[in-house]
């Protein structure tokens, strides 16, 4: 990678937090949507910093669009657009700094996982970094992941009929 | 060499992309400065009164809350839109690598689309994509 | 690459019983509402036809397809048989009780098809990524069958919580799968720790790591249990049955897929781990059940348990034990299911409390003598399977030098004796109250408590049988 590339991934890298901070921090679930949809976008360019444009393009158009639509419709349906401080039930007031430390304790794993690591790129022998180009998709889709492209439309299929069960009376 | 031409096909796959890094630098440019606009030559009144926070000053006076609840049908028509836009999405490589995957790729999309159909015709003849009435639903 | 008959071969009850489902879609439509059995017993010729296409390829030598994403072998084609005649009691059992309930309905059997074919995807996974969708679409139908009593608020209550823990395990998968991929650059379960310089790296051992956890959840292993008792409480009961039974042989199948088909030379690495939380399986689940006063919860730590049980057997790498302990820990459950599905009004309100028990075996002597030997079994006392499974796997565990764990797993065996003795000394011993309910009459029921209780005897006196049918587990291909 070069200096230019480094740069815009540590920029990225930088909205992306923080689009997933304001997410989590305000308390107007329209705001937090809006942010989803920053983030969502965010991620769709580092997608196509490392070289693979289908996965951008699929990011805009399935999670920042059709997801994104899902969320609003949930906001709207619980007419949720603000929320009420949250309260912690008296017997859980443990669970908040419990959760910080061991999200810490994640965080410390992580990194030394990935400082310690021998190599942070795979050597090319392990790893061939695959053309990612839409026509490339389509032979490695079409090719030696036919079986997970088909169990994909029966898993579509379960969520059909699935959808439906749980949203209307019998 | 090879690592030349990887590098080469990075720079042309980006050179695509091109148009949409400025359609996105213009559609933010614009807003700013509609933004910006609005704010330099509107009028700025300094008094704020409930006569002038409301909607239409000479119109009818709002009733109840505007953030209606909405019935749970739209959220099934949502769910129903994102998994045929997935599906859509397994389209598109299919046809990018329509010539070079053939008559074996097509045949292979048809057995997936059809059990996409095959749930679709269940939805509809189950009546999922009726507007059925409030009181029904 | 095209696909040829091999690959069909390797995964055909997977197709079949996928295919079989869309056929079910289809059916559906045709089949006027009020004759909605006859796509219950259309699903049922299905799981038949899947299991004995199963049970007819158990002679085929080991073999990978489809570019080495699945793979197939005995234990796989027997795991195979095991979950679609898991399937086919649970349709016995939902025949009367799902009229009951009012949920007799098309779509119930359509999505235990699809959850089926799921189960008999991830049994053959050979690749990270076959393993996450087939846990996915075993999973998603099931979610929504815990539900399906909508709008009982249990039911509601049951769903929800089974969905956001199932999801939250899937992230921990996913999160898992992308980091073995970063570690090794490869999906395949049998390269992926064969690649140079990657069997050490830690983002591979926080990869697998994380893939353990995510399974855990699916099995319910402490301590990633806690959904389970709120969600059996509250799914109808055949749905109940069919989650204790081959969802739990699903998510040992995925288990041992990854630990004993792949990461060839890893042993070392995951053994400990496995063998602290069976050890905590084993405790939690017994000493939880101790206090339950509802059977359907205490089957639900039962369940939990025997997760523990099952996992001696995964950590002492000994394959054949743990499918022979799930086959009959499968059957055992499902007896003792069929006797709560029998036990209730006709309104539809159930009858889980252990009260409404009392006095069974007298009344009826032989439904209380199903939840007997039901019971016995799940204990372990001979001449039943579960003496035989609990032996088979504990026999295991010590000749890998795991002593401590097999002396905690009869000693926990011992205590559970206390909850399982109760529920018959209620039965059997305790007046029958007057407000103990009659059970339903249903013919296709008694035929699956039958079958169970025959499969226990038969499996507990000739455990030879299924072993030879198992074969000798999961080898890895590469040597």
């Amino acid at each position: 990678m070069t200096m230019a590339e480094w740069a815009l991934l540590v920029l990225l890298g930088a909205l992306s937090l923080a689009s997933a901070l304001g997410l989590l921090l305000s308390r107007n679930a329209v705001y937090a949507a809006l942010f989803l949809v920053l983030n969502f976008s965010v991620g769709a360019v580092i997608y196509l910093l490392f070289n693979a444009p289908f996965l951008a393009v699929t990011q805009v158009a399935v999670y920042a669009g059709a997801i994104m639509v899902l969320f609003v419709f949930v906001i709207m349906l619980l007419g949720a657009e603000r929320l009420a401080p949250a309260e912690n039930p008296p017997g859980l007031a443990y669970q908040r700094p419990l959760a910080i430390i061991l999200a810490v304790a994640l965080l410390a794993v992580a990194a030394w996982a990935l400082l310690s690591g021998a190599q942070i790129e795979p050597s090319p022998s392990v790893a061939p970094r695959p053309d990612s180009s839409p026509q490339a998709m389509g032979m490695w889709l079409f090719g030696p992941y036919l079986l997970p492209l088909q169990v994909v439309a029966l898993l579509l299929l379960a969520a059909m009929v699935g959808a439906l069960v749980l949203s209307r009376k019998s | 060499m090879q690592l030349a031409s990887s590098k080469l096909r990075w720079f042309l796959a980006m050179a695509d992309f091109v148009p949409v890094f400025i359609l996105v630098l213009l559609s933010t440019g614009l807003a700013l400065l509609v933004l910006l606009i609005s704010v330099l030559f509107g009028p700025r009144r300094r008094a704020q009164n409930a006569t002038k926070l409301m909607p239409y000053e000479s119109g009818m006076r709002p009733i109840g809350v505007a953030q209606r609840r909405l019935p749970v049908r739209f959220y099934l028509i949502a769910v129903l839109f994102i998994l045929f836009d997935i599906e859509v999405v397994f389209f598109y490589p299919w046809a990018a690598a329509f010539r070079a995957l053939g008559w074996y790729g097509f045949a292979n999309m048809l057995i997936f689309a059809a059990l996409l159909l095959v749930g679709y015709v269940w939805l509809w003849r189950k009546g999922a994509l009726e507007w059925e009435s409030v009181d029904k639903s | 690459m095209m696909i040829n008959s091999t690959d069909v071969v390797a995964v055909l009850p997977f197709i079949s019983v996928a295919l079989g489902s869309v056929g079910l879609l289809i059916a559906d439509l045709l089949i006027p509402a009020e004759r909605r059995h006859v796509t219950a017993w259309l699903a049922a010729a299905l799981l038949l036809t899947a299991a004995v296409i199963a049970l007819s390829l158990l002679g085929s030598p080991t073999f990978e397809a489809f570019g080495g994403m699945v793979i197939s072998d005995p234990t796989a084609f027997f795991l195979d048989t095991l979950i679609c005649t898991i399937g086919l009691v649970t349709i016995l059992l939902t025949l009367r009780y799902n009229q009951v309930r009012g949920i007799l309905r098309g779509e119930f059997y359509i999505l235990l098809a699809l959850s089926i074919s799921g189960m008999t995807l991830v049994t053959h996974a050979n690749n990270l990524l076959i393993l996450l969708l087939g846990i996915e679409l075993l999973s998603i139908p099931l979610y929504v069958l815990c539900g399906i009593a909508r709008p009982r608020l249990e039911s509601e209550e049951s769903a929800l919580k089974y969905f956001l823990t199932g999801a939250f395990a899937s992230g921990f998968l996913v999160y898992g799968i992308a980091l073995t991929y970063g570690a090794s650059g490869t999906l395949s379960l049998q390269t992926a720790p064969a690649a140079p310089n990657v069997s050490g790296d830690p983002l591979l051992l926080i990869g697998i790591g994380l893939i353990l956890v995510g399974l855990g959840f699916k099995v319910a292993a402490v301590p990633f249990h806690l959904w389970a008792p709120d969600t059996y409480e509250g799914a109808p009961t055949t749905v109940t049955a069919f989650m204790a039974t081959a969802t739990k042989v699903a998510g040992f199948a995925a288990l041992l897929r990854v630990l004993h088909g792949g990461l060839p030379g890893m042993e070392s690495t995951w053994q400990p781990l496995v063998a602290i939380i069976a050890a905590a399986t084993m405790i939690v689940g017994n000493l939880a059940a101790l206090a339950q006063q509802n059977l359907k919860r205490m089957l639900a730590y039962s369940s939990i348990a025997h997760a523990g049980y099952a996992l001696v057997g995964v950590a002492a790498h000994d394959t054949t034990s743990v499918v022979f302990y799930l086959t009959g820990y499968a059957f055992t459950t499902l007896a003792a299911f069929a006797v709560i599905t029998a036990i209730g009004s006709s309104e539809g309100e159930e009858m889980q409390f252990l009260e409404a028990y009392s006095g069974l075996g007298r009344q009826k002597p032989l439904l209380g003598a199903v939840l007997a030997i039901a019971m016995f079994s799940l204990i372990g006392i001979p001449p039943t399977v579960g003496f035989i499974g609990k032996y088979f796997v504990f026999q295991a565990a010590v000749a890998k030098g795991l002593v401590w764990l097999a002396v905690l797993g009869v000693l926990t065996s011992a205590m559970a004796a206390y909850y399982y003795l109760r529920v018959v000394m209620v039965a059997f011993i305790r007046e029958g109250s007057a407000a103990a309910p009659l059970p339903t009459p249903s013919a296709p029921r008694n035929l699956a408590a039958a079958i169970s209780v025959a499969a226990v005897f038969v499996l507990g006196v000739v455990p030879a049988l299924l072993l030879s049918m198992i074969g000798n587990g999961m080898l890895s291909t590469t040597p």
